[in-house]
Order: structure tokens, then sequence, then C-alpha cells
């Protein structure tokens, strides 16, 4: 145990969320300029085929733990093996994902380990007495900083979708080693209990093509809602579901995520789960389409740095068009259907 | 229930904030509570209304930071406590998860502590965990729902919000709690709320009213910067028909290659 890098990686019952890979990418970046290869640690129950999996994503040593109390994320339990595993190796650099459940690891790995964390960060470089010099949105990115912990072990989250993820090579070899939980049942204070399974469709947070949502959505009044909802702020709503429906296939067909402007989110049109900005999600897709979102500087702090933002929208002031490459003056309900055809067509679906 | 929140003080979501000779500024906009602890706030005081105990909040920051306490005040927590001391002039979130720690322990016989889920500045969201961590307590991050509260069995069930959904998880008190946005809308101060909190006492603890050393913060910021401009100039797409317009900007997405 040599390695002097280590990346985590994070997964759902034996499916590891597709940012893991990016972070065994950012630790292969790094390699040379600290000692060895890189380490992965998979933590779990039944997940055996993971580590021969980080192994093929570049991983040089896995550090495997399988086991019951191991089976759900919980982070006394994995905080305490991972804490025990680095208090004996001694990494320099530890990299996780920034998932829910990376996240809660790596704060309070940092914790045990009494130094401090970079989260969320978004590049790294590296200095010449090994110190990491890393680049971190603050203000929903209306900043960037540059972070640096002084601490002997770095322990850093990247944010998904900021390093490219590494091609699988079959042929790739490497070494498992087993390791065994730090604590047992009668040492850990939570419990899962079950999971509410969200509906399927492509996250957020990882989606290539976001079409998104706002306020315009439900700016049809020509559409009659049916005659048992009367209730006006109802028939608001049933307006805005049209809306989304016509978005949901157009993201259908681009293969992409559906997400909501605050706006929507807090007119009752959609779940806050699609919500993008400062008080939601912060997504870097490669296409982004706004549709009936004025723009509002919360929301452009969630998803300025699309890589090319597509913005539909009646009014040709909208501060949404400042950000984006291609506009379309006109109503989504008009819009949307003939755009979702046409690229239908063209991507041959 | 003896009920903490931790809150923070942070700009305005709606600030535009920009880096100007080196330093962040926010311009004349105006310091609030962060949005996110409005969460923490309302699940504190309706599991305080529920079953019945003090909802004390606690801050740490400069004098001004007072300011952040009034509006958990004048939503209904009981008390407010602010932690000031000059050797707390920059902390990381260990640091602050070390005060913090030691300020929930002063206060004594608490059974839970709640958070927002970050904080809308540094966007960090791991104080919860670290302060759980600390103390040793239950951590449950990202709360949607309280499900139950059983004071008798010293348990609480809560839904979380993971990527996949909704995880229903069950942890022993004493728990540190963070709250995201599906708990539901944090309520407004009343009238008579914010009457009170603008007379009330705010006590100021040091860290030596903690009875520990200064933490030593070992991140910090050496550079800020503006992001890069989007140098963008917007193609208005136009057309005869919604069709020919439909045609003309499929054309011109397949030809960007992002799909």
């Amino acid at each position: 145990m040599s390695n002097k890098i280590w990346v985590y990686i994070d997964h759902f019952q034996g499916e590891v969320l597709p940012t893991s890979w990016e972070i065994v990418g950012a630790g292969l970046e790094l390699k040379g300029k600290f000692g060895g290869g890189v380490t992965a640690l998979v933590f779990g129950q039944g997940i055996e085929n993971l580590a021969q999996t980080a192994i093929h994503h570049g991983a040089d040593e896995v550090l495997l733990a399988d086991d019951t109390s191991l089976n759900d994320f919980r982070g006394e339990p994995f905080a305490s093996l991972f804490s025990r595993l680095a208090k004996d190796a001694k990494p320099e650099v530890i990299l996780f994902p920034t998932t829910t459940r990376a996240r809660e690891l790596a704060a309070m790995v940092a914790a045990d380990l009494d130094v401090g964390v970079l989260t969320d960060v978004t590049a790294l470089d590296v200095q010449e007495d090994g110190r990491i010099v890393a680049t971190k949105p603050v203000y929903a990115g209306k900043v960037l900083s540059k972070v640096v912990s002084s601490s002997p072990i770095q322990v850093i989250t990247i944010r998904v979708r900021a390093f490219p993820k590494p091609k699988a090579d079959e042929a790739r070899g490497g070494t498992i080693t087993r390791v065994k939980p730090a604590i047992g049942e009668g040492e850990i204070t939570t419990r899962v209990v079950e999971y509410k399974k969200a509906e399927e469709g492509v996250s957020l947070v990882d989606a290539g093509v976001i079409v998104s949502g706002g306020r315009g959505v439900s700016n049809n009044p020509g559409l009659e809602p049916p005659s048992d909802i009367t209730d006006e702020r109802e028939q608001e709503i049933w307006r805005a579901r049209q809306g989304f429906k016509l978005i949901g296939d157009l993201a259908r067909v681009l293969g992409g995520a559906v997400g909501a402007s605050r706006a929507a989110v807090d007119a009752g049109y959609i779940p806050y789960s699609n919500q993008v900005g400062q008080t939601g999600k912060l997504v870097s897709p490669d296409l982004y389409i706004a549709c009936g979102i004025s723009g509002a500087i919360q929301h452009q702090a969630g998803m300025r740095n699309s890589k090319v933002i597509v913005a539909v929208n009646t009014d040709p002031e909208a501060p949404i068009f400042k950000l984006a490459r291609y506009g379309v003056v006109g109503n989504l309900f008009a819009v949307l259907p003939p755009l979702t055809e046409a690229l239908k067509k063209r991507l041959g679906k | 229930m003896n009920i903490v929140v931790c809150v923070k003080q942070v700009p305005d979501t709606a600030a535009r904030v920009v880096v100007e000779d080196g330093r962040v500024n926010w311009g004349e906009a105006e310091l609030v509570l962060n949005p996110w602890d409005e969460y923490a706030v309302e699940a504190a005081l309706r599991v305080s209304e529920e079953h019945g105990g003090p909802v004390t909040a606690i801050s740490i920051g400069g004098g001004e930071a007072k300011e952040a306490l009034k509006p958990a005040l004048a939503m209904g927590c009981s008390q407010a406590i602010l932690i000031s001391d000059p050797a707390l002039k920059t902390l990381d979130s260990l640091a602050t998860a070390k005060v913090l720690a030691a300020a929930i322990k002063k206060v004594g016989g608490v059974d839970l502590a709640f958070f927002g889920r970050q904080a809308v500045d540094a966007d960090n969201g791991v104080t919860a965990s670290q302060v759980a961590r600390i103390l040793g307590w239950s951590a449950l991050t990202l709360v949607s729902v309280i499900s139950s509260l059983d004071e008798q069995g010293r348990s609480i069930r809560v839904e979380r919000s993971i990527e996949e959904g909704r995880q229903v998880t069950e942890g022993h008190l004493p728990a540190v709690l963070s709250m995201v946005k599906d708990f539901g809308e944090p309520r407004y101060p009343s009238f008579m709320g914010i009457r009170k909190a603008s007379k009330a006492e705010i006590p100021v603890w040091t860290v030596g009213d903690l009875g520990i050393e200064p933490p030593t913060s070992t991140v910090s910021w050496s550079e800020v910067m503006n992001p890069p401009t989007r140098e963008v100039t917007c193609e208005i797409i136009t057309g005869d028909s919604l069709e020919a317009m439909a045609e003309s900007l499929a054309g011109k997405i397949i030809a960007e290659k992002v799909l």
C-alpha cells in the first residue's frame, strides 16, 4: 500500500455512479506527481466485481471491503474503516466524487484525520512542494476560488463532469486487497429502513443534455383544462404539466434530463429535485435548452457552465438570451413540438 | 426535546457577487440568513411545536452576525447565541464544526441539532456531517421528511434525499440533521416575532467560554477570481414558419456536436 493517491468509488447497490470513474481519471492525472499509483477504495456488500472494474478504469490497487454492515452507505462504518486505513497507509491525496454519500464520507474522514477538506472542486493544479491548488466555484459559481489545504493528507471532493472518464481496459491488471470493517453493528447509531426509488430518468447532474422549464410552461391560455378542474391554481398547474410534457418529449429524444427554474418549482409545477440554480442543482451539460425561463441570476449560477445554451422565450429582452448561443423568441408550446420532430428525424429516432 | 439550530449569515442570493481588487464584493446587497438554514429553523420549530422544548439558534461571526440570528428568533426560536471571538476570524469547515460542536455541548442536554444542507457562500455542505462525527451523534443529512420521533425510544426516523430517490433511515438520539428544501416552506416571521427579535438580548460566547483552544484552519482561499465571461452572441433563429425555424435550429444544434 505505497500508493499516495487514493480515490473513492461511490456506488448504489453495486451500481457505480458514473462520476466515480471521473475521479479515477482525476487520480490518474496526478500520477507521477505523488508516489506510486492510484488506490481505489470500494466498500459495500456483494460488490466484489466492482474491484475488477475499478482496475479496468485505471486503479493499480483496490482496497475492497465486502461486509453486511456495509450493505447500505452509512457514515459511521464507512468513515471508521476509511479513516483507519488512511491512518495506517498515510496517503497524500484522497479524492472523492461530490455525491451525497461521498461528500458525507469525505467530511467525516477529514474530521477523523483532523485535516482540511476541499469540496466540489473543478480543477487540480499540483505545485512543486506537492500542495494541490484546487479551483472551486463559490457563491454558486459567481466567483471562482483557488483553495489549498495545508494538511498532511489532502482530502478533496471533485465536481461531477469536471474530469474525463478514463476508458475501461479489460486487459488491465492490478492487486485487490481485502479489508475488514473497523466497527461492528453495535457501534453504529443509524439503520437504513428502505429506499423509495425516484422515477426512472436521466439524472440531472450527470446529464449531457438538459431541457428545462420555467414560469413560461403554464403560459398557454388557449389550452382548456378538463372541466372538473375548477380551481384557478389547479388549472395553472394543469397547464404547466402540459408544458413539462413537451419538455419531457424533447428531453427523451435527446436522451437528456428535465430541469426547472425555481419559479416553476415554487409554483408547484414540478418537484424540487428538478430545480437547477443556486438553491437547486448546479449543472454543466453539453447542451442546455431553457424554455420559458427568464434567467434570474440564481438560475444562471446553476447552469452558466453549460457548453451550448439554447433559449426559448416570449420576451426578447429576457436575460437568458445573453447566455444563449441560439435563441427563439416565441412560446414554448408552439416552438417545442416541431423542434422535437425535427431533431427526432435528424437523429434517426 | 432540547433543540439547537445552527445558522450562518451570507450575502443575499440575488446579489451580483464579483471579485474587485482581489476581494469578493457583493456591493450593497444585504446579508441574510442562509436560505438553506431557513429550512433548518422551520424543521426545528415544527419538532418543538409537536414535542415541546426550547429551540436555541447559534451562529458564529462578528457582531453583525446577530442580524442572521434575528430572523431565526422572529420565526420563533426561543433564544439565540452568537459565538464571536477575534481568534475565529477565518474558519474552515472543520474548525467551524469544532466550534459548533463545542457550543452544542455547552448548551447541554441537546437532543437534536439542525443545519441547512450548505451555506450559499462557500457551498461546502460538510459542516453537519463533521459536527455529528465530532460529537459521535447520528448523522442524518439531506433530510426531506421527519417521519417519526420516539422520545421514549430515543430514536428518529427520516427520509433523506439521495441521487436515487429517498432513503428511509432511523437514527438514535442525539442526532444531527441537515435539511433540504423538500421539507417544506419556512414560515414568515410574525409581526410580534419581529418585534420580539429586535429587542432580544443575544448573549455572546467567546472561545474561552466554550472551553476549547481556538481551532486551527488548514484550508484557505489563496485567490479569488471572476469566472471567465461567456464569449457568446446569441443568434436569434427566424423563419417563415415554426417548422422552418425548428429545422434551422435542429440543424444548428446538430452542427454543435453536443449530442
